[in-house]
């Protein structure tokens, strides 16, 4: 980092947008939640206990206890863990395929973009979860599996962005001049033009997280994504799902967790979007 | 042997509405040390000729020539590599946009290092040396500063400077410059001129000078092709064309400058261009 980036970050005045210092404030508690479940647990998020079935919220046990004793705020915490690995395990993968693929197709026009065309138009026909659902149905449920059924999808949105970027960014005379110094195709499309069409990528990524968690916790609630007894807020939603009459707190708390986590990721997303929006 | 040496040069593009032929049959000849202006109105077909010698035009474009020789390396022949190899290094070019020339993203200095590091085996000392020595031999003042600011910084002038300095640092011996000074005010127009001039003498390059001002060719061409419609009407010799013009359409550009207009009316080339061989109708 050259002073002048710390001069540019300091010149965003961060201090004086609530939302992203709201955002941040609760994406770096999930990432410490995640990365140290066990110093923030009381207890061992898979241990029965039979003297202490079904317990409401209390002193003891915060967030209840579910129909095998297991303490329900542990389990929360614990599934910091994997869910906030589904944000970043689904996306970037997506990611990166959609960056490279849109550049190249971008770039180089002709028929491997309309071919490029053609299938983006056969994934997008589909609404995403159906599609995911079905490669997974395909692959077998499980994390693993989840993961790539997720990146075979979301590459597209990524990659047509990217070559939209791409394409306008061709337009500025520094691509030919870029060849005109004897660059490769290939550092004219990853050096000189990448830099300068990524900025709508990385804005898409921050709200693609939040979709991530949502997607992969509404698979583990559907038994296709973790599969139980892993704490993870969708199948622990599941668990709660049947006592929710007699204990309502077994799929609220998962519930709260998406809702601030998801919120936490739209907040950074909408103050970096904002950010990064030229401005005259 | 000449420096450049194009030998009816035909150019087409492949549309939805059948072949365009946008370059007729057009010859052109650089000596080392000379400057060719090119000059044409908008779709005369000067910056096509010099894209379809440079390989800047889309794969839509067909190039058909009798022979385009580079300094003994023929192009017609060339792979991808070999013509990387020269581009930049013996051949450079110059854009008309000197804004949208640099890349925002990276300092005046990191474009400046980047020819340098691709064609010359240099430290990395030496290039940065060799980059202060250019931004000085084209004038701009505290080179060791400006070499860590990013295009938006500066003006359309010093990107424009900035560009020759990348263009030079090679030593090319063919310098291409594509309406150079058409984004530009007119007082930084004339020091860019002068500029390039200065430079091409020093260094004895060979200049060619895309341009539909008749104020640049007077100024700084040698030798001067006139074209029309993708066809060459006229090629002299800079004193030749200005007091002698042959062709029709040259004497109509020449009447249409400003300094010859009558009774505050500018002449109209369209007017008397039934004479000329191959218009549009």
């Amino acid at each position: 980092m050259t002073m002048a980036t710390f001069e540019k970050i300091a010149s965003l005045n961060l201090h004086k947008r609530p939302g992203f210092l709201v955002g941040a404030f609760i994406l770096t508690m999930s990432a410490l939640l995640a990365l140290f479940p066990g110093f923030f647990a009381p207890f061992d998020p898979n241990a029965f206990n039979y003297s202490a079935l079904k317990q409401p919220p209390s002193a003891d046990h915060w967030f209840g206890t579910d129909n095998l004793g297991r303490d329900t705020f542990s389990r929360v915490i614990w599934a910091y863990s994997i869910n906030m690995q589904m944000a970043i395990v689904a996306t970037v993968f997506a990611m990166l395929i959609g960056v490279i693929v849109g550049a190249l197709v971008g770039y180089y026009g002709g028929i491997a973009d309309a071919i490029f065309g053609r299938c983006v138009d056969a994934i997008i026909t589909f609404p995403f979860l159906v599609l995911v659902i079905a490669v997974v149905a395909v692959l077998g449920p499980g994390l693993t599996n989840m993961y790539i059924a997720i990146t075979l999808v979301g590459w597209v949105y990524y990659a047509r962005l990217m070559r939209a970027e791409i394409m306008g960014q061709m337009a500025n005379e520094y691509a030919t001049a870029g060849k005109v110094i004897g660059c490769s195709d290939m550092r004219i499309i990853f050096r000189h033009l990448l830099p300068n069409a990524i900025t709508p990528v990385l804005t898409y990524w921050m709200t693609d997280m939040a979709l991530a968690i949502l997607l992969g916790s509404s698979l583990g609630y559907l038994g296709l994504g973790a599969q139980p007894p892993t704490a993870e807020w969708g199948v622990l939603i599941a668990e709660g799902r049947n006592f929710i009459t007699t204990a309502w707190w077994l799929s609220l708390m998962p519930g709260i967790a998406i809702v601030l986590t998801g919120l936490g990721f739209s907040l950074v997303g909408d103050s970096v979007a904002d950010l990064m929006r030229p401005r005259g | 042997m000449a420096l450049l040496e194009v030998e009816n040069l035909t150019v087409s593009f492949k549309t939805d509405e059948g072949i365009v032929t946008v370059l007729h049959n057009a010859s052109y000849a650089v000596e080392a040390g000379e400057v060719l202006a090119i000059v044409g109105e908008s779709g005369s077909g000067k910056s096509v000729a010099m894209m379809a010698v440079m390989g800047l035009l889309p794969r839509t474009a067909e190039i058909m020539a009798d022979k385009i020789l580079f300094n003994g390396h023929d192009f017609l022949k060339l792979t991808g590599q070999e013509r990387r190899r020269l581009m930049g290094k013996e051949i450079a070019m110059i854009f008309q946009e000197p804004m949208a020339g640099l890349n925002p993203c990276f300092t005046v200095g990191a474009q400046l290092d980047e020819t340098l590091q691709a064609h010359e085996k240099m430290g990395r000392k030496a290039r940065r040396e060799r980059s202060i020595e250019l931004l000085t031999a084209v004038g701009i003042p505290e080179p060791e500063r400006r070499l860590k600011s990013y295009p938006h910084e500066m003006s359309g002038g010093q990107c424009q400077r900035v560009m020759i300095a990348i263009a030079i640092s090679c030593n090319p011996k063919l310098l291409i410059a594509d309406e150079p000074t058409t984004a530009l005010d007119v007082t930084i127009q004339k020091q860019i001129l002068d500029l390039l001039i200065s430079l091409q003498t020093q260094y004895g390059m060979g200049l060619i000078m895309i341009t539909h001002d008749m104020g640049v060719v007077a100024e700084t061409a040698d030798r001067v092709v006139v074209q029309y419609n993708g066809r060459k009407m006229e090629e002299a010799d800079v004193v030749q064309l200005f007091s002698n013009p042959k062709n029709s359409y040259t004497k109509a550009l020449l009447a249409a400058r400003p300094e010859n207009a009558e009774g505050g009316r500018l002449q109209i080339v369209s007017d008397i261009l039934d004479d000329v061989e191959g218009a549009m109708q």
